[in-house]
């Protein structure tokens, strides 16, 4: 099998480096080897994501279909039930945005699990990895990306089918909402690939968590429609946070960090501080995961 | 010069399974060492420890000297790691799986250009390596994992079960494979439950049972350690039990006959076990003769690692390996490995 190569030549392939760290410089810059191992583990997600692009085809059709079925669905209630002089598809399509965002995120341990359990993550657990946490980062890296795609496919339809579209300035903020949550739950989806003994495990907190989150949201109905003990939960739910500053984006043009995006039970929620129960939810994920993480990763 | 891999008083548990109870050996730079025991004896426990996937609960373990526990990543780089069941993204092509394994393993771009040719070239893959590896046979898939295993030039080289379900042809080409490796002063580490195969390879050998190291040494140590050749006789190709009976009372006269066994099993054919010597064979035919029985085989050998294993264990490794397999919960196993 090796007719083309000398032995001689087979012998110095094969031989060993006797001074590994020398050679490839691994001291200095542990920055740029985690960014290095960081990118290849965020390529081989995005060739996965080419080659079977089905997730990412449903994951754009799925939104769509919200629209337009849920659209129809109270597309005859009464025009001043959601507002005034608004439409139910203006009022759904933050929703949609938030609630595809989230399950995407959500289902992010997924494909860490079966490297899990086909024994693939062992071959990065046994590379000298500047830190495993690039393997964490490139989960989140790949699912951010995917859904700023989707958010823009959903913002895009939404536009087409009369939900109208928030300014420059607005679509920014939306993009920074979306990011937030996304990054929150997708460290939740991946401690939990970390913590569930197999992906059957995985599979059934999300299928648990995913549709209640989403109706214990405002994202089809609004806080006031809701029994008074579903409106609490709501209103402790972090998709209502990232649901009711975007949906104020798009009913108001005008908005600034001190705009009231929701009324909850003990009281008004500003734009500002709503982005701050978000940023707090991430924190307060991310320091929960750690030590799950770093069980792992010892 | 540091061993290149030391291991001593290795302890290490999975629930209430002690797969590992007290492990030693040491494996010498540029040799290659075999860890020989029947499935579940605890030799992929010990490869986990030592490839830093495992952590033990006692006992000490070394890669040229350095720990395994306190420097893990110092470690890592220093040694590749062939699992037993090939991971591989089947979505990857060959060459795109090296790429992001030279990446992990920080090569700057041009040299992990210039091996992944040169491996490829070498391991005869260079034909497949733009195809998607779902598309592999078993035999590419494992000179893939080969060629992962070896892209950082490692000191040490770790395979588990490295033919295990291969084919022949496959399983001679990664044996002549680690053979060039050790040549190149490479140190190869491999587990194995295949007796040939260690006997084949491995410059010296642990045997493994039940979490223990049972014996170590050069195979032909261990050979001589437990004495004397086998002889295999038949008289006839089915040999009726009264004349093997006759047989066995004649050898057993014989001053350099140790022991006399009737092998039911195959055909009523004899095993002896005689002291090392010339002319066993003709001595034997000639006893035969004499009594008016002829030979239909006869055949002398020294004796196995299967014989070593049988005499430090009491049964043999077959037996062992099918007793093993009963007893086994292999899905809690992995949920276990998976922690």
């Amino acid at each position: 099998m090796s007719q083309r190569i000398t032995s001689s030549k087979a012998k110095s392939i094969l031989a060993p480096n006797s001074s590994p760290a020398k050679q490839f410089n691994y001291t200095g810059s542990l920055w740029r080897d985690f960014i290095q191992e960081t990118l290849a583990l965020t390529k081989r997600l995005f060739i996965q994501l080419q080659r079977r692009p089905s997730t990412l085809i449903a994951g754009v059709i799925q939104p769509f279909m919200w629209l337009v079925l849920f659209g129809a669905l109270f597309s005859k209630a009464p025009q001043s039930l959601f507002g005034d002089d608004l439409s139910y598809a203006r009022f759904l399509a933050p929703g949609v945005i938030v609630f595809t965002a989230f399950s995407g995120a959500l289902n992010a341990g997924l494909p860490v699990m079966f490297d899990r359990e086909f024994g693939f993550l062992n071959r990065l657990l046994v590379a000298p990895l500047a830190s495993r946490y690039s393997i964490v980062a490139a989960s989140t890296i790949y699912i951010i990306t995917l859904s700023f795609i989707q958010t823009a496919v959903i913002i895009a339809a939404g536009a087409f089918l009369g939900a109208g579209l928030p300014s420059l300035e607005g679509l920014s903020a939306i993009v920074l909402i979306v990011f937030l949550i996304v990054l929150g739950v997708t460290a939740v989806s991946l401690g939990l690939a970390f913590a569930l003994p197999g992906h059957i495990e995985l599979i059934a907190v999300i299928f648990v968590t995913n549709l209640p989150l989403l109706f214990a949201s405002t994202a089809l109905a609004p806080l006031n429609f809701m029994a008074g003990w579903l409106q609490v939960i709501a209103s402790l739910n972090p998709l209502t946070y990232a649901i009711q500053p975007i949906r104020y984006l798009y009913l108001h043009s005008d908005w600034t960090l001190s705009s009231m995006v929701m009324n909850t039970p003990w009281g008004s929620v500003s734009f500002g501080s709503d982005i701050l129960v978000l940023l707090a939810f991430d924190a307060l994920v991310l320091f929960t995961i750690q030590p799950l993480l770093r069980r792992r990763f010892a | 010069m540091a061993a290149a891999v030391l291991i001593k008083n290795l302890q290490k548990s999975y629930g209430d399974v002690q797969a590992v109870k007290d492990i030693s050996f040491t494996v010498q730079p540029g040799e290659i060492f075999g860890l020989l025991g029947p499935n579940g004896a605890g030799k992929t426990t010990t490869i986990r420890c030592l490839c830093t996937l495992a952590k033990p609960d006692g006992g000490k373990i070394e890669v040229s000297g350095i720990s395994v526990v306190d420097r893990p990543k110092e470690v890592r780089r220093r040694l590749g790691y062939v699992a037993q069941e090939v991971a591989i993204d089947k979505v990857l092509t060959g060459r795109e799986l090296l790429q992001l394994q030279a990446a992990l393993y920080h090569l700057p771009k041009a040299v992990a250009k210039e091996r992944i040719k040169q491996l490829l070239q070498l391991l005869g893959l260079t034909d497949y390596a733009d195809k998607k590896t779902g598309t592999y046979s078993g035999g590419i898939r494992k000179r893939l994992d080969l060629a992962a295993g070896l892209l950082h030039q490692p000191e040490l080289l770790i395979l588990d079960e490295p033919t295990a379900g291969l084919d022949i042809e496959t399983r001679i080409v990664v044996w002549d494979f680690l053979r060039k490796l050790k040549a190149s002063g490479t140190t190869v580490l491999i587990t194995s439950h295949y007796l040939e195969e260690i006997d084949a390879l491995a410059d010296r050998l642990a045997i493994i049972n039940r979490g223990v190291v049972i014996d170590e040494g050069t195979p032909s140590q261990l050979k001589d350690k437990i004495g004397g050749d086998r002889v295999t006789l038949r008289i006839r190709e089915f040999t009726p039990v009264e004349e093997a009976e006759k047989a066995k009372d004649i050898l057993q006269s014989l001053p350099f006959v140790e022991e006399v066994i009737i092998n039911t099993a195959q055909g009523n054919s004899l095993n002896l076990i005689v002291k090392p010597g010339n002319n066993s064979l003709s001595k034997i035919e000639q006893s035969l003769a004499e009594i008016g029985l002829p030979t239909f085989s006869l055949a002398q050998s020294r004796p196995s690692l299967d014989d070593v294993y049988l005499a430090a264990t009491g049964q043999t490794l077959m037996d062992a390996e099918l007793a093993a397999v009963e007893t086994r919960d292999l899905k809690k196993e992995k949920k276990q490995q998976m922690k």
